[in-house]
């Protein structure tokens, strides 16, 4: 562990716990998000709206529901932190045809998260061209004082990703669970996926290798009440 | 075939046990013989002349079928193994085949046989028979053989499994033999293809091979769909049901033949008799009994001698790891070199097929072996079975029996070695139970909405279908004969569309209406998916397990691995799941050391360890049966009847009496009791650990909003004890504890829905009817595999749709699932009943001699418990652990 990287809170009822990335702390919430008080800004990362019908295309018939379940509880988290700032960190649409299969109701929910704030989409590898008529802005990465939001983590230093989807398992007394989670090391971090069918990638696999000093790092992972800061050497 | 032949009755000839052991022994009366005995009339010159020249005769019960056959009627053979089953359920075919011959080659026996579109004359399919092995199927065409190649029989027998070429199921579906022998997924694959109305249209019989296990599970809800499929196109079509003996044979009879629209019918039953009573005895081991556990480590030497005594002994253990352990136990004290070989589902095929050979041959005096020889192939020479633990069924346990000795005339022999004393218990009214020959097989199963949906996917790839018509030939399937109009229109609206409430799929409909209104598959994709992922069974995902040299310090990473290393087998991913870096296991006879994961392999390293830190026993397949249970109760209930049990375990319930009580048969013991810096509470319901994980489980929740602050709970065939902070005992007295409350059957409304929506196993049930459902594939044609690792989780899918869709069909199935499966529902919620106004309290100073064993699983045992954030927290105090140090 980086000596500094992280300090528990108690901010919100332990909804969240505090992450530390080039000198700016945010705050790692339950939901997945990333918050950063200062600028009241808030990240999410990897929606895979349309995920579902995605599949269907292809004949595997998903329940419908997840792009409803994913703004259901993106519209949570924007009420209970009332940012100024909203990023949706790429792969906002799983396909590039996904925009095109939103209902009418989708539409309507995400121009009411959208109103009285800022929006940024940044584009992805599954959305690399974004829709022009769903609002807000749309960028590659978006450089706001140290930090840098990007979709596709690269490691440089005061750098906020996604893409891949961190999840960790942490076991103990002959049982074991494996939860989504936040990955940071003081320097950077990559954020869990949002989505409600997003999946996800082990922190042992060798993507995180690429980014992470070696077992210098830390998962947050989502509990049901709150966020745990585990070493990743505990994880796997 | 040999069971036929008439061998000496046994029982004094055999080799004497070790008289160093001290066998209490109940010998069990004749079962009862009910088979017309009808005159050889019934069996062509050419069949008995072949019976005579072998020096046998036909068993009434062969003649039986016979004479079901002439008056084409379907009859359910019950028999013991070793009673000449197969040859029986044979005959009828063989005989009808035989005089068919002559007419045959006069042109005058005619079907159509598709080849390709034309159709042309010949022969045609006259029997299926139906296996639930493969193995099997292949081992009976084996049989067959003989005597049709000395009969000189026209006759052409041929097997059908996954392991058959495709040049011969093409052929076989052009030019079919008479006789087909094939599994239960293999007959829905035929089913699903244009030629069926064409191969089976010739159909006269089909026989169904080891009926009873066979209709337990999902794999008789697809062959009882498949059953009504035939019916239909072959209506002359006949059948012959082998079975061991089961609980209610009236019921399972029903499987046999169509059922009327609002009545029942059912085939006519045969019940052979004559086999010799098993003889069963209890090990009255000379050691010191275990309190807990299930090694049964302490009578070892006493297995060992038993092994010694005979010529070749079947070990009966429960679960894979038991098997590794007791067999490498046994190696390790093996002096006088004996062959002792070790037989289990996870081992290679290969290997397995091995020990089977060896066994056949003869050359091995003992194999340690799991459910996976639970049934199948006949070896004949085994003079004695030894079942470690408790036997769990009593019809089980009579089936395991019956594999020592399949001769008909001379008794099984069998040991059963209880592991701890409760397990003393469950064997000692095991033995009472097959002295009454008292049957608990399962109630017949009502039929699976997930495999109706997979069913309705394959009716579609065939011939295009009326919902109409495809729902009245479904009900005549004895598991469908209830189903409601509602829920197969669900069913085919689930295979077409999904069955969402939200109607956005309809243009990437699976199956899609003609406009006559004929369900018809929508493209050919869906078939060839269909064709992939037919059948019921969900295995386990397994990791290959590779042995590397070991590290000093581990820390979970891979990177001191060096990667390759010999593989020691395959072992389930859950399992895996549970441990940590270091932890040693018994893997391949060996203790092993878990160093890493790393992708779909396991590295460990060979482990100086004796003992296993991890004891993976993570129970058996199948917990104790309802009806053991309550003889179980009745035992302790009835304190002359302790009488029978062992000195030890009659000191320990008489102690139990003097500091606690001993409960009723219909009644809840509970005990609290503090000790160290935690309280108890302990109940015993003698339900099974399924049914009482869920117990636990839902206890927990209770007693944490009474403010009893619960800090968890392990669970056991009998007992669950659960352990906190809150003195349950001065709540209890104080009124603000009120165990009838507590246990109140109101339990399985909200706070069951609660803990469902986060259960790991409502999602793996659910996971499992996802993928025999069809919506989600297991397998993949070559194109899809490289979209593998697009997958996403059935966890996910299972919360969204619950949220959004709490009554789709799918979870309709996943909680009907969850009543009698992992969850055991129905036997919690008539256990709930059962006990209400019937708890009886004891506040204890300490812990009770009835509640050592369950005390001593604490920290052996998994603790169950599904508080996420309890366990999260316990690893990030470690790191603080860690940061501090």
């Amino acid at each position: 562990m980086t000596a500094g990287a992280l300090v528990s809170g108690d901010v919100e009822h332990m909804r969240v716990s505090r992450v530390t990335i080039s000198d700016v702390t945010f705050a790692a919430d339950l939901s997945g998000a990333l918050f950063w008080e200062e600028q009241r800004l808030l990240v999410v990362s990897d929606l895979h709206l349309e995920k579902g019908s995605s599949f269907a295309t292809r004949g595997v018939l998903l329940p419908p529901y997840d792009t409803i379940a994913t703004l259901d509880r993106l519209a949570a988290v924007i009420s209970r932190h009332n940012p100024r700032i909203v990023i949706a960190l790429g792969d906002s649409f799983h396909d590039r045809t996904a925009h095109e299969r939103l209902s009418a109701e989708d539409r309507d929910a995400v121009a009411a998260l959208q109103t009285g704030r800022d929006w940024i989409w940044i584009s992805g590898n599954h959305d690399p061209m974004l829709p022009r008529d769903l609002g807000g802005t749309i960028a590659d990465e978006v450089a706001i004082g140290p930090i840098t939001f990007r979709h596709e983590p690269t490691g440089a230093p005061g750098e906020v990703a996604g893409h891949l989807h961190p999840k960790a398992r942490v076991s103990a007394r002959g049982r074991s669970m494996e939860r989504r989670c936040f990955v940071s090391d003081g320097m950077r971090a990559v954020m869990p996926a949002f989505g409600a069918y997003a999946g996800g990638l082990s922190i042992r696999d060798a993507a995180f290798a690429r980014i992470f000093p070696k077992n210098g790092f830390v998962a947050h992972l989502l509990g049901d009440r709150r966020v745990h800061a585990i070493a990743a050497s505990r994880c796997y | 075939m040999r069971p036929l032949a008439l061998l000496a009755a046994g029982g004094e000839g055999h080799p004497s046990t070790n008289p160093l052991l001290r066998l209490t022994c109940h010998a069990v009366p004749p079962r009862i013989l009910q088979t017309s005995a009808e005159p050889a009339a019934l069996l062509p010159d050419r069949f008995q002349a072949w019976f005579a020249a072998r020096g046998w005769s036909p068993r009434a019960h062969q003649l039986a079928l016979l004479e079901k056959a002439r008056e084409d009627a379907s009859a359910l053979l019950i028999a013991p193994t070793g009673a000449g089953k197969t040859l029986a359920g044979f005959l009828p075919t063989l005989v009808e085949l035989s005089t068919d011959a002559a007419d045959r080659k006069a042109g005058g026996r005619q079907s159509l046989v598709c080849t390709g579109r034309s159709v042309q004359r010949s022969g045609g399919l006259h029997t299926l028979y139906i296996s639930p092995l493969k193995a099997l199927a292949v081992d009976i065409a084996r049989n067959l053989e003989r005597p049709i190649a000395e009969m000189a029989l026209p006759i052409k027998v041929e097997t059908r499994t996954g392991d058959t070429p495709v040049s011969r199921r093409q052929r076989q579906r052009r030019y079919p033999p008479d006789v087909l022998l094939t599994t239960p997924e293999q007959l829905a694959l035929l089913l699903s293809s244009d030629d069926a109305p064409f191969l089976f249209s010739s159909l006269k019989r089909i026989v169904l091979d080891e009926l009873h296990a066979l209709v337990t599970s999902k794999r008789g809800d697809l062959l009882s769909l498949g059953l009504a499929r035939l019916w239909r196109l072959a209506p002359q079509m006949r059948a012959i049901g082998l079975s061991a003996t089961v609980a209610e044979p009236d019921q399972l009879a029903r499987f046999l033949v169509p059922q009327p629209d609002g009545r029942e019918a059912a085939a006519d039953i045969v019940i052979a008799g004559g086999a010799a009573p098993p003889v069963v005895e209890m090990l009255d081991t000379r050691e010191r009994l275990p309190w807990a556990g299930h090694s049964a480590r302490h009578a070892l030497p006493e297995i060992y001698e038993l092994i010694k005594a005979n010529k070749t002994t079947l070990v009966f253990v429960n679960t894979r790891s038991q098997a590794e352990m007791l067999f490498q136990n046994l190696w390790s004290m093996n002096d006088d070199g004996l062959a002792i070989a070790l037989h289990h589902g996870s081992l290679d095929v290969a290997q397995r097929r091995k020990v089977e050979d060896a066994m056949s041959a003869g050359r091995l005096r003992g194999v340690v072996c799991t459910s996976s020889l639970d049934l199948g192939v006949d070896w004949g020479d085994v003079d004695l079975v030894v079942n470690i633990g408790a036997p769990k069924g009593s019809s089980r346990l009579m089936q395991r029996i019956g594999r020592a000795n399949h001769r008909l005339e001379e008794a099984s022999r069998a040991v059963l070695v209880p592991a701890n004393r409760f397990e003393v218990l469950e064997c000692r009214v095991a033995i009472d139970a097959i002295a009454e020959n008292a049957q608990d097989t399962p109630p017949l199963r009502l039929g699976a909405l997930d495999v109706l949906s997979q069913h309705v996917l394959g009716c579609a790839c065939g011939e295009p279908f009326f919902s109409d018509e495809l729902y009245g030939e479904v009900r005549t399937a004895a598991p469908y004969a209830n189903l409601s109009r509602q829920d197969f229109d669900d069913v085919v609206d689930f295979v077409a569309s999904g069955g969402y409430a939200l109607k956005t799929y309809e243009r990437f409909a699976r199956i899609k209406q003609d406009k006559e209104g004929r369900w018809r598959v929508a493209n050919p994709k869906v078939r060839q998916s269909y064709r992939l992922n037919v059948g019921t069974i969900v295995e386990d995902d397994m990791l290959k397990v590779r042995l590397v040299r070991g590290r000093s310090t581990g820390s979970g990473s891979t990177g001191a691995i060096a990667r390759g290393g010999r593989v020691l087998g395959e072992i389930e991913e859950y399992f895996i799941e549970g441990l940590t870096a270091g932890d040693t296991f018994v893997f391949g006879g060996e203790v092993v050391r878990y160093e890493a994961l790393a992708e779909d392999q396991v590295y460990v390293s060979r482990a100086n360890d004796k003992d296993p830190k991890v004891p993976s026993y993570m129970g058996g397949k199948f917990p104790l049966s309802t009806y053991l249970a309550e003889r179980v109760r009745r035992l302790l209930d009835d304190g002359r009847a302790w009488g029978g049990l062992p000195e030890q375990v009659r000191d320990w319930l008489s102690l139990q009496k003097d500091v606690s009580r001993v409960p009723g048969v219909r009644e809840l013991l509970v005990e609290t009791f503090p000790r160290g810096n935690k309280q108890y509470l302990i109940c015993y319901p003698f339900e099974g650990r399924l049914a009482h994980q869920t117990l636990g489980m839902l206890l927990t929740r209770r007693l944490e909003r009474m403010r009893a602050r619960p800090l968890g709970f392990v669970a056991n065939e009998y007992a669950v004890a659960i352990w906190g902070l809150g003195d349950a005992s001065f709540m209890i007295r104080d009124g603000r504890l009120d165990l009838n409350e507590l246990f109140a059957p109101d339990m399985l409304g909200d706070d069951l829905e609660a803990w469902l929506a986060e259960s790991a196993l409502m999602k793996r049930t659910f996971r499992n009817c996802a993928l025999i459902s069809g919506l989600i594939e297991r397998r993949f044609t070559d194109e899809d595999k490289s979209r593998r690792q697009v997958l996403f989780s059935t966890d996910l899918v299972y919360d969204v749709l619950r949220k959004h869709q709490a009554d789709h069909v799918l979870l309709r199935a996943a909680r009907a699932d969850a009543a009698t499966g992992l969850l055991d529902l129905r036997r919690l919620s008539d256990m709930l009943m059962r006990i209400q106004g019937r708890i009886t309290h004891r506040e204890l100073d300490h812990v009770s001699p009835l509640a050592v064993p369950v005390m001593l699983e604490i920290g052996r045992e998994s603790v169950y418990g599904e508080a996420a954030d309890e366990l999260l927290a316990e690893a990030a105090d470690e790191l603080v652990k860690e940061a501090m140090g």
